[in-house]
């Protein structure tokens, strides 16, 4: 066979185009370089749109008191110590500058009476940190960045999907896909590629996460050989909607909490008193997540398995200004007025903590010349992530990624590529249209959606989590045997079966590593381990594939220098 | 259960049918919901686009009963299940595939527009009550109804002459920030066509964000064409004065 492809040459490759991929993509642009940016939507669709609550910076707008350290410390605290430090150190110290940097790009935040980027309270935050647009902050950063990076020059292929990265010896060197308008192959060689591909919340049956979210960017870096790290640490959002069926799962912005929204189960008891009494229902998210399902389990919950959340104690103008995509949301969907009553809301699967393994100052995995930022990358959030961080997460190591990227490409040439390696790429990707009478790509997904639910959700034991390694290695060979219908012109079914796949790797991963960690920890609670363990808790699980099987194996968290242990060491 | 019949466009630009299919019904579902079950049960290979199923994103839009609408927002429980309702694609765009259009040229004439660009030395200071109208033409999720719904564009195809609301949304985004130093009203005469548009008000009628669009945006960027370019008291001042260096 020879595989028909068109060739694209570019000095950096970014694969995806959320707030990751579209900061790196400037990043690597500023440093002078030619930059592709490929991904799976349209321009602008990518799951950042949804982030509505805001972008975590210390600037100290509000309370005047906020400020790196601070922030650092909640980081820290909030990942339960799992956290790579020197991310969280970055992290905290130039989120306020990249803040500034999209203003002066065009984004329009709310303001204080005294005409700075107002700032909103958030669970787990010692001070009011989010800079915010009504709960629409997401929107406002992706088009501020994409219209950037538009004008810039950035290349970009929208609704094109890569399948493999390529390798020149031990550094990346290639990708390889097809766009899903035409089904026709792609072919991007690249000096530099940089992974801001997202989590995998689509591998969840209740989830927050578009189609798009199914650890693409996971799977291809563990295929070329990359490390993944903290695996098991998935994120629950404690407020999606339970109700209707149809918008299960559809996430309910934290900034109902932050602007006084109160928690309370059916008998009208507000519960967070019972399980975090200081900081109530702006606790941090896996202690409100596990706090409603335990309600919801001990048979307190609401008509439909959720908790109450009522913000209509407030006027109900404010409400509107404040929130005005939830009260759409709820008003449309749902036939509640917020303004006027509670609603209904329960865990829904949101976002990874886990991801691809990368070094702190630069964004480079253990592969050279690959990069990763953004969800898909692992450190900052350590075993639980703050609201408002990720925003902040995807601007600054997206930046430090696209710049990084750029140095490296610097250094390398753009060589041919081994035929072998693409012709067995694109072998995988026409297997599923040769075989006859295989299952169907949707009954395959559906199933794992259901192991991931309730064998590997918010709570976890043993048994289950041995029962869903049995049931992933089941789902594995199915998947084997798939076919698709139709043509290769955009056809949904033939790229979800190829979404299967990075999601059945990320899924055994994640399961892998939940069940090693025998304690609670953060998002990863085992109800067979209930406790904190000492040991554990310097202890960061690694995922690295070794010819066909994945291995596990355990890595020490990097030790803080004395001066940030002082910092998050006082008063308990 | 309930059940509804759909006629779902399936084919290309070339042509093509409607396809009926007959779909279950549960509390609260949308439009979106029942395209997702016949991908599942009946056509995998059925073409939709979506990404958020919120109302955030702008990508599943479709006529429903022949209303532009997204079709993650359209309930069930809104349209007579009494005859068959009927999925087609936006009009105005070439189709791709069932219900998939190609859209790209809107991306083209995106590029066409002067970025912010903000005075040089400009203190970052702006107030709220500067910011709201502003924020409003920000709201825009890019769903392209308006432009679907445009006469200018879906019945006269005048894409090369005329931008279309969703740009003249965006230019006033940019004409009206408070700290943004560049005037486009050239370009809006010239290159996005302004002129053609005789505010019937059909974008605003579709918004999903219910952004005033011809109100808010339009007809004050028609003002300020007119004022430029067809005062002429106005045009003598600028003379003498010096205008505003023009995008």
């Amino acid at each position: 066979m020879t595989t028909e492809y068109e060739t694209h040459d570019h000095d950096v490759l970014i694969i995806g185009a959320g707030g990751a991929g579209l900061r790196a993509a400037l990043g690597a642009l500023a440093q002078g370089a030619n930059v592709g940016v490929v991904c799976k939507s349209l321009l602008g669709k990518a799951h950042t749109v949804m982030a509505e609550g805001g972008i975590a910076a210390a600037m100290g707008n509000v309370d005047a008191a906020d400020n790196w350290r601070t922030h650092f410390r909640d980081t820290m605290r909030g990942g339960k110590f799992l956290n790579d430090w020197r991310m969280a150190q970055i992290h905290a110290q130039e989120a306020p500058e990249r803040v500034h940097e999209l203003e002066q790009w065009g984004a329009l935040f709310d303001r204080t009476k005294d005409g700075e980027i107002l700032q909103r309270a958030f669970g787990g935050h010692t001070f009011r940190r989010l800079a915010h647009v009504g709960d629409r902050t997401g929107l406002e950063m992706i088009r501020t960045l994409q219209d950037r990076g538009v004008q810039m020059g950035i290349d970009v292929y929208m609704e094109c999907t890569i399948s493999r990265l390529l390798k020149d010896g031990d550094r990346v060197a290639g990708a390889f896909g097809y766009w899903r308008e035409q089904g026709r192959f792609v072919l991007f060689r690249a000096k530099s590629i940089v992974l801001a591909t997202g989590g995998i919340g689509k591998a969840y049956k209740i989830t927050s996460n578009s189609w798009e979210y199914t650890g693409d960017g996971m799977a291809l870096a563990y295929n070329a050989g990359a490390e993944l790290k903290d695996m098991e640490f998935v994120q629950f959002h404690p407020t999606g909607m339970v109700w209707p069926p149809g918008v299960q799962g559809l996430l309910v912005t934290e900034a109902v909490r932050g602007e006084g929204g109160i928690l309370r189960n059916k008998l009208g008891e507000r519960f967070m008193e019972k399980y975090d009494p200081k900081r109530m229902e702006l606790s941090t998210r896996d202690v409100v997540a596990r706090s409603i399902y335990t309600e919801v389990r001990e048979g307190r919950g609401t008509e439909h398995g959720g908790a109450y959340l009522d913000i209509s104690h407030k006027p109900a103008e404010y409400v509107k200004k404040k929130l005005p995509s939830m009260y759409h949301q709820f008003k449309e969907l749902a036939d509640v007025d917020i303004t006027k009553g509670p609603m209904e809301v329960g865990p829904t699967c949101h976002y990874m903590m886990g991801g691809i393994r990368v070094e702190a100052e630069t964004a480079q995995s253990s592969v050279p010349g690959l990069f990763a930022a953004g969800e898909a990358a692992a450190g900052l959030h350590g075993a639980n992530r703050l609201g408002g961080n990720s925003l902040s997460d995807l601007l600054v190591f997206g930046r430090r990624a696209g710049l990084a990227a750029a140095d490296h490409a610097k250094t390398v040439q753009n060589t041919p590529l081994d035929p072998a390696q693409i012709e067995a790429a694109a072998r995988e990707l026409l297997a599923p249209f040769e075989r006859k009478e295989g299952e169907n790509p949707y009954t395959i997904h559906r199933d794992l959606q259901d192991v991931m639910q309730n064998l590997v959700g918010i709570f976890r034991t043993r048994e289950d989590l041995t029962r869903a390694m049995a049931e992933l290695g089941k789902l594995k060979a199915r998947a084997e045997h798939l076919s698709v219908e139709g043509s290769r012109m955009f056809n949904p079914g033939w790229h979800l079966a190829q979404d299967l796949k990075s999601m059945l790797t990320v899924s055994e991963a994640v399961t892998r590593s939940a069940l090693a960690r025998e304690e609670s920890r953060g998002a990863h609670s085992r109800i067979d381990y209930p406790a904190f363990d000492a040991t554990w808790g310097t202890k960061n699980n690694i995922i690295a594939r070794a010819g066909n099987t994945m291995t596990l194996r355990q890595s020490p968290v990097r030790e803080m220098p004395s001066e940030l242990k002082e910092l998050v060491a006082d008063e308990k | 259960m309930a059940e509804a019949n759909f006629e779902i466009f399936r084919g290309n630009n070339d042509g093509g049918q409607s396809v009926t299919y007959r779909v279950p019904i549960a509390p609260g579902m949308v439009v979106l919901d029942a395209l997702h079950h016949i991908q599942a049960h009946h056509a995998p290979d059925l073409a939709v686009r979506w990404n958020c199923k919120a109302g955030k994103c702008g990508s599943c839009s479709a006529e429903v009963n022949g209303r532009p609408r997204l079709t993650c927002k359209t309930r069930m429980d809104a349209l007579p299940l009494d005859k068959p309702i009927t999925v087609q694609p936006m009009k105005s765009f070439p189709i791709i595939k069932d219900l998939v259009t190609d859209v790209s040229w809107n991306y083209r004439v995106n590029k066409k527009i002067p970025p912010f660009t903000p005075r040089p030395g400009v203190k970052w200071k702006m107030y709220q009550e500067d910011v709201d109208r502003v924020q409003e033409f920000r709201k825009c999720i890019e769903c392209f109804l308006c432009q679907n719904v445009c006469h200018v564009l879906r019945e006269h195809e005048q894409m090369e002459q005329f931008g279309g609301p969703r740009f003249f949304v965006r230019v006033a985004g940019l004409e009206m920030h408070p700290l943004d130093s560049k005037s486009r009203t050239k370009m809006l005469k010239d290159e996005l066509g302004i002129g053609l548009c005789n505010i019937t008000k059909c974008c605003t009628e579709v918004c999903p964000e219910e952004i005033h669009i011809t109100d808010n945006a339009i007809i004050p960027l028609k003002e300020r064409v007119v004022d430029e370019f067809y005062d002429p008291l106005l045009m003598l001042v600028r003379k003498i004065r010096g205008a505003k260096e023009s995008g």
